[in-house]
């Protein structure tokens, strides 16, 4: 199972909600995080308190939904941390709020939620794997949702541009596997978030998840998945299957049920 | 290229150099206002680096061809951004364009800076400008590299997965390849300058695993033979080995790599493979036939029968 000791984490929307969560936990565990956002002032808060918590914490400035953006997070990234173990796409945009119904919905908002939850975690993909696949070590978590498989009217861009990424993984993990690269989609599912808040004002904050508790949840997933060192690669029931889409409200730590999981 | 598979075997090694091409080129002003282009070599400490000055003009202009820089005279500082710039430390005694500078930024920051302001080193026979993204291989990783680790630009995941299930272990070391030319008559007939190298355990096993069990050592890049050849020499971060004829290699049996000018250092590393007479052949039949040359061109294999 991995270590994350000494490990490098690259945390796509790292400055807050779930990516800032992760960056808490993987860092207290001794991983090396760097985060990507686009706000410096938040990015920098996050990156402070990993410090001050005795943990090491990089931010990179920048837009995973910007083509140009991507050798430069990949080429920070690894000058700082090391090469990467652990990518985590988490980043993601809705899209224009109140959320639209598709007829209402401007072609330009769709190509941006494609570029920024779709494109960019295929383009920061293609920047890490080659160099985990060589390293015969890596995870990939591309953080999905529930809209992506439920179609939940006025979701549609969020929606389906999830749907694409979650293919994306299942494809790529069937490319790759017979490497020891492990690709997972998670679904978080509803948690205390602004991105919760802007799409949904009226919920009740009480009523959703902690996004330190899937955190946890997500950090258990990729020690399941991990698959460093073995030398048989073969996908067997004993581990996640490569390239799952895991629900964390269905997960339970393996003390609790045994891993829950589909491909 | 999609042939490579036929000419390896299972049990055979590649070592490939998986380090990314970071964007090494960045103009600023001296103090006199004087255009300057500044390549970096090599990281040496935290905020200092080794690098190459050129004068005015741009990368359409040859290198060789370039104006020189304005003389830069130790604690002057060139002005890349508002609060971005570099202070020479001293120069070589190579050369006065071959300088340590010392940036007034570190970490994160001076990484984010260099991504910001810098560009990949150009090459004047391009009709267009290079990109970042062109200038990667499919493994890079850590930018060390201040010019891409070219013979590994033709490969694609197809070819290396095919060769993996074949039963050729593929794996990377890192070699922070310097430049190819500065311009500077100097300089360039010192090249390579000492380079900094890292061969992960997992490589260093399987070199040590292949060579016992009679298989080859086939180095991806001139830059993959000489992080091995060091390594074999003893321990260390930085190398100035030198390899050429008579050098009697200790680890690596073959090599994949791009057409090299008898100018080139790269083509005296060669001639630790070859002798003289089969490599000016080789060379003749590469013009007669029109072969590209270059970063972006045709690749070799040499190969031990």
């Amino acid at each position: 199972m991995l270590d994350f000791n000494g490990k490098s984490a690259l945390i796509t929307g790292g400055s807050r909600g779930l990516g800032g969560a992760l960056a808490l936990r993987l860092s207290a565990e001794g991983a090396k995080v760097v985060l990507v956002a686009r706000h410096k002032a938040e990015l920098d808060e996050v990156v402070s308190e990993v410090r001050k918590n005795g943990g090491t914490a990089f931010g990179v400035v920048a837009d995973v939904g910007d083509k140009e953006s991507v050798y430069p997070i990949a080429g920070q990234a690894a000058a700082l941390a090391g090469p990467i173990d652990i990518l985590i796409n988490n980043a993601s945009t809705l899209g224009p709020v109140p959320l639209r119904l598709i007829p209402d919905t401007d072609c330009e908002d769709f190509e941006r939620a494609l570029q920024v939850n779709t494109i960019g975690p295929f383009r920061l993909i293609k920047a890490v794997v080659g160099s985990m696949v060589l390293r015969q070590t890596g995870v990939i978590v591309n953080i999905s949702s529930d809209a992506a498989v439920e179609p939940y009217p006025s979701w549609g861009v969020y929606g389906a541009s999830k749907a694409a990424l979650d293919h994306l993984t299942r494809i790529a993990a069937l490319e790759l596997d017979d490497t020891s690269v492990r690709f997972l989609s998670v679904d978080p599912g509803e948690m205390n978030t602004r991105m919760h808040a802007d799409a949904m004002p009226d919920a009740d904050p009480a009523s959703l998840q902690d996004p330190a508790v899937i955190a946890e949840k997500i950090m258990m997933m990729i020690q399941q998945s991990d698959r460093t060192g073995q030398s048989d690669q073969s996908s067997q029931s004993s581990w996640i299957a490569n390239g799952s889409r895991l629900i964390a409200s269905e997960w339970r730590m393996p003390y609790e049920s045994g891993a829950r999981a589909s491909r | 290229m999609e042939h490579l598979p036929d000419h390896l075997r299972s049990g055979d090694l590649l070592v490939v150099n998986d380090a990314a091409t970071l964007p090494a080129s960045l103009r600023g002003r001296d103090g006199k206002n004087n255009q300057v282009e500044i390549r970096l070599m090599a990281q040496l400490d935290e905020r200092v680096w080794q690098a190459v000055a050129l004068g005015a003009g741009d990368w359409r202009t040859p290198t060789e061809n370039r104006p020189a820089p304005p003389r830069l005279r130790k604690d002057e500082e060139i002005q890349i951004a508002a609060n971005f710039r570099a202070r020479v430390r001293g120069e070589d005694r190579l050369s006065g364009r071959l300088l340590d500078l010392e940036f007034n930024l570190s970490g994160e920051e001076l990484w984010r800076n260099l991504y910001q302001y810098g560009k990949p080193v150009q090459y004047s026979y391009l009709d267009d400008e290079l990109k970042l993204w062109s200038a990667q291989n499919i493994y890079s990783s850590r930018p060390w590299a201040v010019e891409m680790p070219s013979a590994g630009h033709a490969l694609s995941w197809r070819l290396l997965l095919k060769l993996i299930r074949k039963g050729v272990q593929i794996v990377p070391l890192t070699h922070g390849a310097g430049l190819s030319s500065t311009g500077d008559i100097n300089i360039d007939r010192a090249l390579p300058l000492a380079e900094k190298f890292e061969i992960p355990p997992i490589t260093m096993e399987a070199v040590r695993r292949t060579r016992a069990s009679g298989g080859r050592v086939i180095a991806v890049g001139t830059s993959v033979v000489r992080a091995l050849e060091s390594a074999s020499l003893g321990p260390g971060r930085f190398t100035s080995l030198k390899l050429g004829p008579g050098y009697e290699r200790k680890t690596v049996d073959g090599l994949l790599t791009g057409t090299h000018d008898v100018s080139e250092s790269h083509y005296q590393l060669l001639r630790a493979f070859l002798p003289e007479n089969i490599l000016a052949g080789v060379s003749r039949h590469l013009e007669e036939q029109d072969y590209l040359t270059h970063e972006f061109g045709d690749l070799c294999l040499i190969l031990p029968v």
